[in-house]
C-alpha cells in the first residue's frame, strides 16, 4: 500500500486519479488517494498522523528502524501539495511521533518543509505525540482550528463531533468478497464529521469496527473511502466484509 | 560406515564401571553393541552420530559417555572449586527434555551413580535458574533457546569451561531451519569455551548423514572434518496399508470425510489409535467428524499446537496412562516422545513426505522388534498415487530428509548481539568462530561485517543513528553493547521462532439482555488474520466445537456456544508442507508406468486409463500441458508435480509472460501436483502458432527479469520480511517493560518493507528475505531444477474440453486466496456495490 503510495506519488499519471467527492456538514470536500483531503471552497487542504521522524524514534530506544520514512513521507506530501495547490494546509496532529521529532529532525527535511510552506498559510495542530508544537518549522501551532465552517482537531470529540475533521485513529477497513479479504487505510465519514487516515508511510491503521471508534458515526451513513492504488473506492459501513 | 544390529560379546562390556555391570545383569540385560562402541569411541576423544531406529537404545547410548566418565570422576565434594556443567543435552522440544530426565534418573538412581541431572527450559522458575548458574548440575537438559541465552551471559566462560560432552537428541530436526543455525553457532561458541568438547548427535535415519557429521564439528578451510557414524540397521519392517474403501474416493479436497466410517471401525479395532493430520483444520475436522458418528462413546481426543497448553498436557497425561483409544494430532507431537502403547497410526491425507511418513509411523510401537501397523487414508485422487508412493518408499527405505541450507543473516546478526552481551568481542576473531559452524562455513568476512554494522546501527547505507548504535567499536579494537538496556532487549526477543499474530480465544455467554458476559473459558489462539475474515455470527470449529465468532474485545477473540452443524472451518495459513520432491517424482513414475499402478485401487486405475484415452499419460521426464476452451475462458493445466509453492510461484511469472504476449491471462490456482491457468485468448491456438511457442514460455530465463519484476510489487515477500526482522532485532517482539506478543509489535513490518525497499532495496535484511523466499515461500529453488529438467521435454494437447487429469486442480479454481494486483480488483468490486446501490440495484456489469 505504501509502496504504491510512493511509486504513484513520484509518478507522472499522478493527474488521471479517481478523488472521491463528499461533503462533511455540507462543506464540500474530496478524498485524495494520497492520503489528502482538499476542501475546494476555502482552498485548504488537510493531512493527519504523519509521524514524521519515527524510524530515528525508535532508534533512540534501540530498534534501528530504517532511517527513510521522514523523507517518504514528505515525497507524498510534496505531491498533494503540487496536485491541488491549497492555499492552506492543515497538518492535524501526530505531525511527529515524539516531542523529540521535530528538534532533531534533519535539515534537509527541514528545508523540504520550507519550501512547501512558501506562499501558503501552514498550521499544525498539536496531537499527543507531539503536544509541543513544531519547533523551528513555518506556520502556526495551536490545539484546535475553527475554519471555513469546520473544526480541525487531533483526537475526534466524543462530544461534539459535528462540522469536524479529526486524525488520530488511522481508521482503515476491510472488505471481504468470495472469502477473501482487503485492508485498506480509509477516510471515515457519515456526512456529518469525518477521521483522517495517517498520512505517514510507517503508521499502521485501526479497523473501523474496533471499539475505539464505536459511538463516533452514524452507522447507517457511514462510508469508507478507502485508499486503492490509484483511485478512491468507496464502500458503505455496512457492505465491509461483504 | 558400521553396521551393527548384532548384540554386543561378552568381553567389550567389561569396560564398563561395576555399578552398570550390576545394573545390566539384575536387569538380564546386555549392553548393545552399538552403546559400546559409542563409549569406545568417545573416549578415544572422537565426535559420533548414530544414527538408529526407535526403541534401540538410542538415549542410553548418547548419555553413556557422560556416565562412565562422571561415574569415574566422583561427585564434587562441597567447597572444591567450581566445576560447570560435564555434559549438555539438547532436545528440539521442551516436553522432550522433561521426558529425558525422567527415563534418564530411572537407572542412575538404580546404580546409585553419583550423577546429578536437571532440565532447564522456558518454563523453570527463575529461582532454579539463578540456582543452576551458582551450582550446576553435572547433566543439563535444555533447548536451543536456553543456550543461547546461557552463552550470552558474563558467565559463560565459567559456566561451561569444562564441558565435555554435548549430546543432540532428534538431531536431524534440530539441524532444520533457521533453529538449526543459530544452534551452530553455538556449538562454535561452546568449542572455543570449552576445547576438550566432544558432541554425540543421536538422528533417526537420514537420507545424507554427512551433512549431520559435518555439522557436529569444526569446519575449517584447511581440510574437511566430520563426527564419525555408527548406523543401527534393522527394526522390524512396518506393516502399512492403503484404506480400501468401498466409498467413492473424491477429485478434489483434504477432507476424507468419504472415509470417516472405516477410520472409525479400525479405531475400535486396535486399543490405542493415533491420528495424524497435514493441518490443524483438518484435525478439527476430522475430530468433529468422528465424535459425530461415535456411538460407542469412545474416548477419542484433540491435539494440536494452537490448543491452551493446559488442554495439550491433559491430552497427553491420558494417552500416557492409556486412557484413551484415539488422539487426532498434528505435527505437535511428531517427535520421539513416547506416548503409551499406541498400536495403530492412520495418518489422514497424503505425507508428504517419506521421511515424515517414517516417522510417525514409528510412533506405532516403541519396540524395535516388533512391527508397527499402519493406514494411510488418500483425500482424494492425486493422494491415492502418492499415498503408493511413499508406501513404497517406506519399504524400500528410501529418505527425502530436506538438506541444512545456507546460514541466514537473520540469525547472524541475533548472535552476534548475543555475543557482544556475553563480552566484548574481537571482529575478526569471532568471524572465526562464526565459520567454524557447518552452515555458515562459507560466509564471505564482507557479508559479516555487514551483519555486525546491522546489529550497531541498522546497517543503512545514510549513517543517521551512529549516536544511537547498540555495539560500538571501542578503542581497544573490540565491539561492546552500548548499554545493559541492549542486553535486556536481546534476552527478551532470543530464538528464531516467530508468532504470527494470534488472539486468545475465550468462550463468553449471552446474558438474558442479550450482551456478553465476562470471564469464560479460554480455549486456545486462533491467527489475527483469520478472525478478520469473520462477521460476527460466523461459525468455526476450534478445539472441537463448533463456536460462534461474537467479536474482539481488547486483545481477546470472544465466541459463544454454535448451535450449528455446518461451520466455517479455519483455514490456517502455513502447516502446509509442499511434496517432497522424492515423492513427486515417485508419482510421476507411476503415472508413466502401468506396472506400478497395478497396486492401485480400480477407480483411480479407471481414470487413469480414461486420462490415456482421451488425453495422454506422461513419461516420467516429459512435461503435459493441456488447452482446453470452458465456458468463455480458455484453459491451460500443467503437470508439474513440483509442490505447491514451486507451482504459484510458476503461476505468478508464467502469467506476466501470457501477459506480454497478449493472450489476456485472468488467473491462476496451484496443487501440489499441477497449475491451472486461464486466459480470454486461446492459449492453445497461439501455442501452435508458436506465438510464444511453449519452449519460450517455459525458458529458465524466467527466474530472471520476470521473477525481479514481480518480486517488486508482490505482497508474498513481506511475511517472510517480518521475521527476518524480528529474528534480526530489527522490530522486537517484546520490549522491556511491556512483555508484548506477536499482535503487539510496535511496528508495522510490511510498512517498513516497502519504505526500505524503495530506499535501499540492496540492505542486508532484504537480502536475507530474499534468500529465504528462495527457498521457502516460492520454492524458486524446486522450480529452477524443474524448467532444466523439462527443456525440450513439453509434450503439447489441445483438447476440446476438460481431461480427467484435470478434473482436481479445476475444482480448486475459487478457493484460492488473492495476491497483489486482484487485491485492487476486489476493492473495485466492492465499490460496485455501492454504484449498484445508488442505482437502485439496477447498476450495469463491467
Amino acid at each position: 500500500m505504501t509502496m504504491h503510495r510512493l511509486i504513484y506519488a513520484t509518478s507522472p499519471a499522478v493527474n488521471s486519479s479517481l478523488h472521491a467527492r463528499t461533503s462533511i456538514n455540507g462543506v464540500a470536500a474530496v478524498c485524495d488517494p494520497l492520503g489528502g483531503l482538499y476542501l475546494p471552497e476555502s482552498r485548504a487542504l488537510v493531512v493527519s498522523d504523519l509521524h514524521l521522524e519515527k524510524g530515528s524514534a525508535f532508534a533512540r530506544r534501540g530498534m534501528m528502524l530504517p532511517p527513510y520514512d521522514t523523507l517518504a513521507t514528505l515525497r507524498i506530501l510534496e505531491a498533494v501539495i503540487a496536485r491541488h495547490d491549497p492555499a492552506t494546509v492543515i497538518s492535524l496532529g501526530d505531525n511527529f511521533h515524539d516531542r523529540k521529532g521535530s528538534a532533531a529532525m534533519p535539515d534537509t527535511f527541514r528545508e523540504m518543509i520550507t519550501a512547501m510552506a512558501c506562499g501558503r498559510e501552514w498550521i499544525w495542530i498539536n496531537g499527543n505525540h507531539d503536544p509541543d508544537g513544531a519547533q523551528g518549522l513555518p506556520g502556526a501551532s495551536m490545539d484546535e482550528l475553527r475554519h471555513a465552517g469546520l473544526v480541525f482537531r487531533h483526537e475526534p470529540s466524543r462530544r461534539d463531533g459535528i462540522g469536524e475533521i479529526a486524525g488520530h485513529l488511522h481508521p482503515s477497513a476491510t472488505v471481504r468478497r468470495r472469502e477473501r479479504s482487503v485492508r485498506r487505510a480509509c477516510f471515515a465519514t457519515d456526512g456529518k464529521r469525518l477521521v483522517m487516515p495517517a498520512f505517514g508511510v510507517t503508521t499502521g491503521g485501526l479497523d473501523l469496527r474496533h471499539r475505539e471508534m464505536s459511538g463516533l458515526f452514524d452507522r447507517q451513513q457511514l462510508v469508507a473511502h478507502m485508499l486503492g492504488r490509484d483511485r478512491i473506492y468507496s464502500v458503505r459501513f455496512a457492505n465491509l466484509l461483504g | 560406515m558400521d553396521r551393527i544390529d548384532s548384540p554386543s560379546p561378552e568381553g567389550d562390556a567389561l569396560t564398563l564401571p561395576a555399578p552398570f555391570l550390576r545394573w545390566f545383569a539384575e536387569k538380564g540385560w546386555r549392553p548393545r553393541a552399538h552403546q559400546l562402541e559409542l563409549l569406545s569411541r568417545a573416549e578415544a576423544g572422537e565426535s559420533t552420530l548414530l544414527i538408529a531406529p526407535t526403541g534401540a537404545g538410542k538415549t542410553l547410548a548418547g548419555f553413556l559417555p557422560s556416565l562412565v566418565d562422571i561415574t569415574r570422576r566422583g561427585r564434587i565434594p562441597p567447597g572444591a572449586p567450581f566445576t560447570g556443567i560435564h555434559t549438555l543435552y539438547i532436545s528440539p522440544l521442551k516436553a522432550l527434555a522433561v521426558d529425558i530426565e525422567r527415563n534418564l534418573m530411572k537407572p542412575v538412581g538404580e546404580m546409585g551413580l553419583p550423577v546429578s541431572i536437571e532440565n532447564r527450559t522456558g518454563d523453570t522458575p527463575q529461582s532454579k535458574r539463578q540456582r543452576q548458574k551458582l551450582n550446576p548440575p553435572d547433566i543439563l537438559l535444555t533447548t536451543p533457546e536456553q543456550l543461547a541465552l546461557l552463552l550470552a551471559n558474563g558467565e559463560a566462560e565459567r559456566f561451561f569451561k569444562n564441558l565435555h560432552y554435548v549430546v543432540l537428541d532428534e538431531l536431524h530436526s534440530l539441524v532444520l531451519s533457521k533453529r538449526g543455525h543459530l544452534l551452530s553457532l553455538g556449538l562454535a561458541r561452546l568449542r572455543r569455551l570449552a576445547p576438550r568438547l566432544q558432541t554425540t548427535g543421536l538422528s533417526a535415519t537420514v537420507a545424507d548423514p554427512m551433512d549431520l557429521q559435518r555439522w557436529l564439528v569444526a569446519q575449517s578451510l584447511a581440510r574437511e572434518n566430520h563426527a564419525g557414524l555408527i548406523t543401527v540397521s534393522g527394526g522390524a519392517k512396518p506393516e502399512i496399508s492403503i484404506l480400501r474403501t468401498e466409498n467413492q474416493v473424491p477429485w478434489a479436497g483434504h477432507s476424507a470425510r468419504y472415509a470417516i466410517p472405516d477410520v472409525y471401525a479400525a479405531i475400535k479395532k486396535h486399543r490405542t489409535t493415533l491420528l495424524f493430520v497435514n493441518t490443524r483444520s483438518q484435525a478439527e475436522m476430522l475430530f468433529q467428524e468422528l465424535w459425530t458418528i461415535n456411538d460407542d462413546n469412545l474416548p477419542i481426543a484433540l491435539h494440536h499446537g494452537s490448543l491452551d497448553v493446559a488442554q495439550r498436557r491433559r491430552v497427553e497425561a491420558a494417552m500416557a496412562e492409556n486412557r484413551l483409544r484415539a488422539v487426532v494430532a498434528t505435527s505437535t507431537l511428531d517427535l520421539g516422545i513416547d506416548w503409551g502403547d499406541v498400536d495403530l497410526v492412520v495418518h489422514v491425507g497424503a505425507p508428504k513426505g517419506a521421511s515424515r511418513l517414517a516417522q510417525r509411523i514409528g510412533r506405532a510401537n516403541h519396540r524395535m522388534d516388533e512391527p508397527s501397523r499402519a493406514i494411510l487414508v488418500p483425500a482424494n485422487r492425486f493422494e491415492v498415487m502418492e499415498c503408493q508412493a511413499a508406501l513404497d518408499a517406506n519399504y524400500v527405505g528410501a529418505q527425502d530428509t530436506p538438506s541444512i541450507g545456507k546460514g541466514a543473516l537473520d540469525v547472524l546478526a541475533q548472535h552476534i548481539l548475543g555475543m557482544a552481551c556475553a563480552q566484548p568481542f574481537d571482529a575478526l576473531e569471532l568471524y572465526e568462530e562464526v565459520i567454524s559452524a557447518a552452515p555458515y562455513a562459507q560466509l564471505p568476512w564482507e557479508t559479516f561485517e555487514r551483519a555486525v554494522d546491522l546489529v550497531a546501527t541498522g546497517g543503512y547505507a545514510l549513517r543517521t543513528y551512529e549516536r544511537y548504535a547498540r555495539i560500538r567499536k571501542t578503542q581497544d579494537g573490540l565491539w561492546r553493547v552500548s548499554n545493559p538496556m541492549v542486553a535486556q532487549q536481546y534476552r527478551l526477543n532470543v530464538g528464531t521462532i516467530v508468532e504470527s499474530p494470534m488472539l486468545n480465544i475465550r468462550m463468553v455467554k449471552r446474558n438474558q439482555r442479550g450482551s456478553l458476559g465476562r470471564g469464560g473459558m479460554s480455549l486456545g489462539k486462533v491467527e489475527e488474520s483469520f478472525l478478520e475474515m469473520l462477521s460476527p455470527g460466523d461459525t468455526f470449529l476450534f478445539s472441537g466445537k463448533v463456536l460462534r465468532f461474537e467479536g474482539i474485545r481488547e486483545n481477546e477473540c470472544l465466541v459463544s456456544q454454535a448451535f450449528s452443524f455446518d461451520p466455517k472451518v479455519p483455514s490456517y495459513a502455513g502447516g502446509k508442507f509442499p511434496l517432497s520432491t522424492y515423492l513427486a517424482a515417485q508419482v510421476r513414475k507411476m503415472l508413466a508406468d502401468p506396472a506400478r499402478r497395478a497396486g492401485l485401487p480400480d477407480q483411480v486405475r479407471d481414470w487413469l486409463a480414461l486420462q490415456g484415452d482421451v488425453s495422454m499419460l506422461p513419461r516420467d521426464d516429459e512435461l503435459l500441458i493441456e488447452t482446453f476452451p470452458r465456458g468463455s475462458r480458455h484453459y491451460m493445466v500443467i503437470y508439474a508435480f513440483e509442490g505447491r509453492l514451486a507451482h504459484q510461484t510458476l503461476g505468478m511469472l508464467l502469467t506476466r509472460r501470457l501477459d506480454r504476449a497478449g493472450l489476456k491471462p485472468l488467473g491462476f490456482v496451484a496443487t501440489d501436483y499441477s497449475l491451472a491457468v486461464w486466459a480470454l485468448d486461446d492459449m492453445g491456438f497461439a501455442f501452435r502458432a508458436r506465438a510464444p511457442s511453449l519452449g519460450q514460455l517455459f525458458d529458465e530465463d524466467m527466474l530472471g527479469d520476470d521473477l525481479e519484476a514481480w518480486l517488486n510489487e508482490s505482497f508474498l515477500l513481506k511475511r517472510t520480511f517480518r521475521n527476518c526482522a524480528v529474528i534480526a532485532g530489527l522490530i522486537e517482539q517484546r520490549h522491556p517493560g511491556k512483555e508484548k506478543t506477536g499482535r503487539q509489535i510496535t511496528v508495522s513490518a510490511d510498512l517498513i518493507y516497502d519504505v526500505l525497499r524503495a530506499h535501499e532495496p540492496d540492505h542486508i535484511l532484504l537480502e536475507a528475505t530474499r534468500n529465504d523466499a528462495a527457498t521457502g515461500l516460492l520454492d524458486i529453488g524446486r522450480l529452477g531444477s524443474m524448467l532444466k529438467r523439462i527443456k525440450g521435454h513439453i509434450t503439447h494437447r489441445r483438447l476440446d474440453q476438460i481431461s480427467p487429469l484435470a478434473i482436481p486442480v479445476m475444482l480448486e479454481i475459487g478457493r484460492e486466496s488473492v495476491h497483489g494486483e486482484a487485491q485492487d480488483f476486489l476493492l473495485t468490486e466492492a465499490a460496485d456495490d455501492l454504484i449498484n446501490e445508488a442505482m437502485g440495484g439496477h447498476g450495469t456489469e463491467g
